[in-house]
């Protein structure tokens, strides 16, 4: 079958990777997509996906979730893509190209974008079952399922890739041993000083290097499959599995094939157009070109840069592409390394600024030039400056270089602001974002946050690495226009949220005035705080309360007068000075006799009842003064306080899961009355919800809940800042096939790293969108422990769990406390006038006219919500 | 309608509000915690809030919120702003000054304010 080209023009891209993604969205962006025909070719059994975070696969994100296009941009734009089907041969002379399923595609314009192959050395046996490449999802998949039946890997390279692979290897629970030629890892990025830093991190984490050593040969067994290595220093390693990663070379054959001039060393050679050398008709981007500087690039940075350069001069524009820059941070094995610009210091004349501390494998080099400009440099074991040194690289910083090396210890590392840097700085180099496009995004397109600027600029969306900057900037060009970015909690207290919390724990203050006159701002001091910050402070206490030692129970103290009126009552005030009464019923499971006993005290206190969303029982239109009885019966039959007042865990609803339904793989009821159970009365910065399904089908909706669990064959899986309410958010995987207590040690330690560092009232949601890394730095957090608070995180949910006490149990058996739930101080048994009920569809409703006497209209407010 | 009976004992002190018809006695002074407040009902059925802050400052306004028509304003968590003692509305959150009545949050609300005083 033959394809003829009409008289709209032809372009067909081969290779649909990070690069072939970005040039089809170029050829959007200019409208090319409307006046050419594009017809994609693309290899791999799935269209682009994000290379660069391919490891993170193995932190549970899903091959969906890579991806980097959808159909709605493929057909939007009218698209022909081929999925599975790759490019044969290329004849030139008769401009066309023909596919592995025998289509023909005649071309006016070729696009190659074949990116690269994983280089194998030519060792023996380097084919045998057992050995991988790290390249692609199914290379991952094949490793993952390997992983299963092996006890020990090893990485063949010490390299960027070579570590990130290593890292999944343990992560995948392997002894790991990487084998490097070089004398020290990471052999491009860092010189022998961070190679040093670098070698004795990697080893504390618990892997096994081997530096100046090679791979002689893989041993494979009887069967075929490896059994272990010979090393060129003669000794042999016993392994199950080995993954190359000894570098890339371009995928040019196919334009050898047809002709085309290739470096010496590969590479399609092309111009600052990206235009080959031999054919006008023929393109290269990405990974496969050899750019006009004789470089091959094996970052995605310029191949997008390639992309749009090849695009503009297709649409006749004036583009260049002649170098870039080849910045790089190492990703997800919990070491900082970054290196920028020249970082070895092959310019000439130039000079290091070395900072190096064995002990704690810091090192930080950075280069400058004769007369002061800032050329590159290398950061291990702090990457926290990468983001403003590599912006501020090609410029005279304004500050001694010194001072930006040393360590905060030191008491003279100056905390460059993004202030310092000059407009043209680029900041994120992913996607070759400038300060000034950001600062544009702010005070032209009027965008008011982080994740708002994210979509505009696309800045912060590839590697991540430069979303601290971009953060701070965002902030302060909020701040100069005017916006309010006032991060004090309220007019008490100047510091956030999350630095109070750490002031209580530290110091373990455990009384609000006592912080307040400490902490609080000059004229707030020894005043009487106000309605943001006594709950907030008081939820502090909450939480922390059996670490500090103040009292766990709400209202006790001092504490009773922080608490939200709601908490203060332990009850849901109503619209007309009533009460609702919500008992626990942790999963939704209710026996029969518990349903009689509220039916029971409903019917006795005539109280409005109704099923919640939350998968319990509300009764409503009870007057303070019957709260305590109410309570005494309930807490006689079993129940305790469902928090439905509180800041705290509401419901983990269930599905009906293993026990009765068809498809359940788990008992989902039974875990989450687990779950509700151990961390119920848990007070945190805003309500938390979960929910638990039996399996995939998510009849519990796990995916809307702050952490939703879902049942695999193999365990759980958890996801985690979802949300209902006024701003949907599905909810992002964590962690996937945990068992029962790998499940439940991630959630401790994700709840109290939540509740540590988020705003008052903020949603998981919101926080994970807030937080600088997002999910990612969570993920890093609470699953790779590279804060290394993780057993503090446990620690403190031990102790909650240790001294949780049902708050209403406590109280009906207490007289003192009884003494607020009274109308009127100087008539308790006298009723409140205004709370009066009417019927309504057999049950009663707050009698409103009564309420409407002399009341005011008032703009309808979301109760307790923060911006978004 | 039962109201409190006065005790006698002269070492306990009465928080004590100025009506037209002259001081009225609500409650002992102890019954009143800093940072919150209490409701009291008046002889004519209408009722008032009554607070005390952690210098021993005594307040007293109407209870019932004019935002919602409900009488909840003694259940409101209390503050200063700008130095001028309040109390928020548990229900929509306005603000209401504790000296004079005013609504922080909309200066044509005003709720009725007494004199106050503890004896
Ligand atoms: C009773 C109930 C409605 C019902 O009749 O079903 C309810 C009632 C209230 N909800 Fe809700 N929500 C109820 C389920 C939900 C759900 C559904 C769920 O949990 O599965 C949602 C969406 C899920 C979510 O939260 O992500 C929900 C989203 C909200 C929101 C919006 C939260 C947000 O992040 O946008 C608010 C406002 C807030 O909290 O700031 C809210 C606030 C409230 C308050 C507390 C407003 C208030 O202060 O008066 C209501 C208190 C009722 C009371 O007095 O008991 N309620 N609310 C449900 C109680 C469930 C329970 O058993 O605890
Ligand atoms: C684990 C890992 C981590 C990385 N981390 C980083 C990082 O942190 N920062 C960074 O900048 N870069 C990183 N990279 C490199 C980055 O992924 C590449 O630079 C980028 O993917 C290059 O894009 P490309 O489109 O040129 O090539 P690719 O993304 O490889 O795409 C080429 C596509 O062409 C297809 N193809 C080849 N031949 C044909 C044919 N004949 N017909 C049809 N299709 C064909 C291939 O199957 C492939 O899908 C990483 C790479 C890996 C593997
Ligand atoms: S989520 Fe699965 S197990 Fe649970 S009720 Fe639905 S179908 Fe059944
Ligand atoms: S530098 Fe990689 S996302 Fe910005």
């Amino acid at each position: 079958m033959t394809d003829s080209p009409g008289a709209t023009p032809t372009i067909v891209l081969v290779g649909h990777g990070m690069v072939g993604q970005r040039f089809l969205e170029a050829l959007a962006e200019r409208g090319l997509t409307a006046t050419h025909r594009v017809v994609v070719l693309c290899e791999e059994p799935r269209p682009a996906y994000d290379r660069v975070q391919l490891t993170s696969y193995f932190s549970g994100r899903t091959a969906e979730e890579l991806s980097m296009t959808d159909r709605e941009f493929i057909d939007g734009h009218g698209i022909e893509l081929y999925v599975g089907d790759p490019a044969r041969t290329i004849d030139r002379a008769a401009k066309k190209v023909t596919a592995g399923s025998g289509r023909v595609f005649a071309y006016d314009t070729l696009v190659l974008a074949t990116g690269s192959y994983p280089f194998v050395p030519p060792v023996p046996n380097k084919d045998a079952e057992g050995c991988f490449v790290y390249r692609t999802i199914e290379d991952l998949l094949a490793i993952e399922a390997y992983a299963k039946r092996a006890r020990v890997g090893a990485v063949v390279g010490g390299g960027l890739l070579g570590l990130e692979a290593a890292g999944a290897l343990k992560g995948l629970g392997l002894a790991t041993h990487i084998v490097e030629f070089a004398p020290r890892l990471m052999p491009v990025q860092v010189d022998d000083g961070g190679g040093a830093a670098l070698l004795r991190t990697v080893e504390g984490m618990g892997l096994t290097v081997h530096t100046g050593v090679g791979t002689q040969e893989i041993v494979a067994g009887p069967e075929g499959a490896v059994t272990g290595m010979k090393l060129s220093d003669g000794r042999e390693l016993a392994v199950d599995m080995v993954v190359f990663s000894a570098g890339v070379r371009p995928r040019d054959q196919l334009a050898r094939d047809c002709g085309l001039t290739v470096g010496e060393r590969g590479g399609i050679a092309v111009d600052e157009r990206c235009r080959t050398v031999t054919d006008p008709h023929v393109f290269a981007i990405g990974e496969c070109a050899l750019a006009v500087d004789g470089r091959v690039y094996g970052l995605v940075a310029p191949g997008y840069e390639q992309a749009e350069t090849a695009a503009a001069t297709i649409a006749s524009g004036e583009a260049a592409f002649v170098g870039a820059d080849l910045s790089t941070k190492l990703k997800l094995l919990g070491v900082d390394v970054a290196s920028f610009g020249d970082a070895h210091g092959t310019a000439e004349d130039c000079l290091d600024v070395v900072y190096s501390d064995s002990r704690s494998g810091l090192y930080k080099k950075l280069v400058i030039g004769r007369d002061g400009t800032l050329l590159g440099g290398i950061l291990v074991g702090d990457a926290e400056a990468y983001g403003t040194l590599r912006a501020l690289t090609g410029s005279v910083p304004p500050v001694s270089p010194e001072s930006l090396v040393l360590p905060a210890q030191a008491g003279s590392e100056v905390r460059l602001g993004p202030s310092a840097l000059p407009d043209e700085a680029i900041i994120c180099s992913c996607h070759n974002v400038s300060k000034g496009t950001i600062r544009g995004a702010v005070t032209e397109h009027s965008c008011t946050s982080l994740p708002e600027v994210k979509k505009c600029t696309r800045a912060g969306t590839g590697c991540g690495s430069c979303l601290k900057v971009l953060g701070q900037l965002v902030d302060a060009e909020l701040e100069a226009s005017g916006v309010e970015v006032e991060k004090g909690l309220c007019g008490c207290f100047d510091r956030t949220r999350e630095e109070l919390y750490e002031i209580v724990l530290t110091l373990r203050i455990a009384s609000y005035r006592e912080l307040l006159d400490r902490y609080g701002r000059d004229g707030a001091r020894g005043g009487e705080g106000c309605e943001v910050c006594k709950p907030a402070v008081g939820s502090i206490i909450a939480s922390l309360a059996p670490t500090i030692g103040a009292s766990g129970y709400v209202l006790d103290g001092e504490q009773a007068a922080l608490q939200d009126t709601n908490d203060h009552f332990l009850a849901n005030l109503q619209k007309n000075g009533s009460y609702s009464v919500v008992p626990r019923i942790p999963g939704g499971e209710i026996a029969p006799e518990k349903l009689i006993v509220i039916g029971e005290i409903a019917r006795d206190f005539g109280l409005y009842t109704k099923i919640t969303g939350g998968q319990r029982i509300d009764m409503f239109g009870a007057r303070a003064e019957q709260l305590p009885l109410i309570w005494a019966r309930l807490v006689d039959a079993g129940f305790e306080s469902g928090h439905a007042y509180g800041k705290s865990l509401r419901t983990v609803k269930s599905c009906v899961g293993s026990t009765w339904c068809r498809y359940g793989v788990q008992d989902s009821v039974r875990m989450a009355i687990d779950l509700e159970l151990r961390y119920r009365g848990l007070r945190s910065p805003h309500k938390l919800k979960s929910a638990v399904s039996g399996c995939a089908r998510e009849c519990a909706e796990a995916q809307s809940k702050d952490f939703g669990v879902i049942a695999t064959a193999g365990g759980w899986n958890l996801y985690v800042g979802g949300n209902g309410g006024a701003t949907p958010r599905h909810a992002d995987l964590l962690a996937q096939d945990l068992s029962d207590a790998e499940l439940v040690r991630l959630i401790d330690r994700f709840l109290m790293f939540y509740i540590r560092t988020a705003d008052r009232l903020e949603r998981t949601s919101t926080w994970l969108e807030r937080i600088p890394g997002g999910l990612d730095h969570v993920r890093d957090v609470v699953v790779h422990d590279t804060l290394g608070i993780c057993d503090e995180l446990e620690e403190l949910m031990r102790a909650h769990v240790a001294h949780y006490r049902d708050e209403w149990a406590e109280t009906v058996n207490d007289p003192e406390k009884l003494a607020r739930f009274v109308s009127f101080v100087n008539a308790p048994d006298t009723p409140d006038p205004v709370v009066a009920f009417v019927p309504e569809r057999d049950q009663i409703k707050p009698d409103l006219p009564l309420l409407a006497i002399g009341m005011r209209p008032a703009d309808d407010v979301l109760e307790g919500s923060t911006q978004r | 309608m039962t109201l409190a009976v006065e005790t006698t004992e002269i070492t306990t002190l009465k928080v004590q509000l100025l009506l037209a018809e002259g001081w009225f006695t609500a409650c002992d002074l102890s019954a009143l915690h800093p940072g919150r407040g209490a409701a009291a009902l008046l002889p004519d059925g209408r009722q008032a809030a009554l607070f005390r802050d952690r210098a021993g400052r005594l307040y007293a306004i109407d209870n019932r919120d004019p935002f919602t028509g409900a009488a909840v304003l003694s259940r409101g968590l209390t503050g200063t702003h700008e130095g001028r003692p309040f109390v928020a509305s548990p229900l929509l959150k306005q603000r209401f000054d504790l000296a004079n009545g005013e609504c922080l949050d909309d200066a044509s609300v005003r709720v009725t304010s007494y004199a106050v005083r503890a004896a």
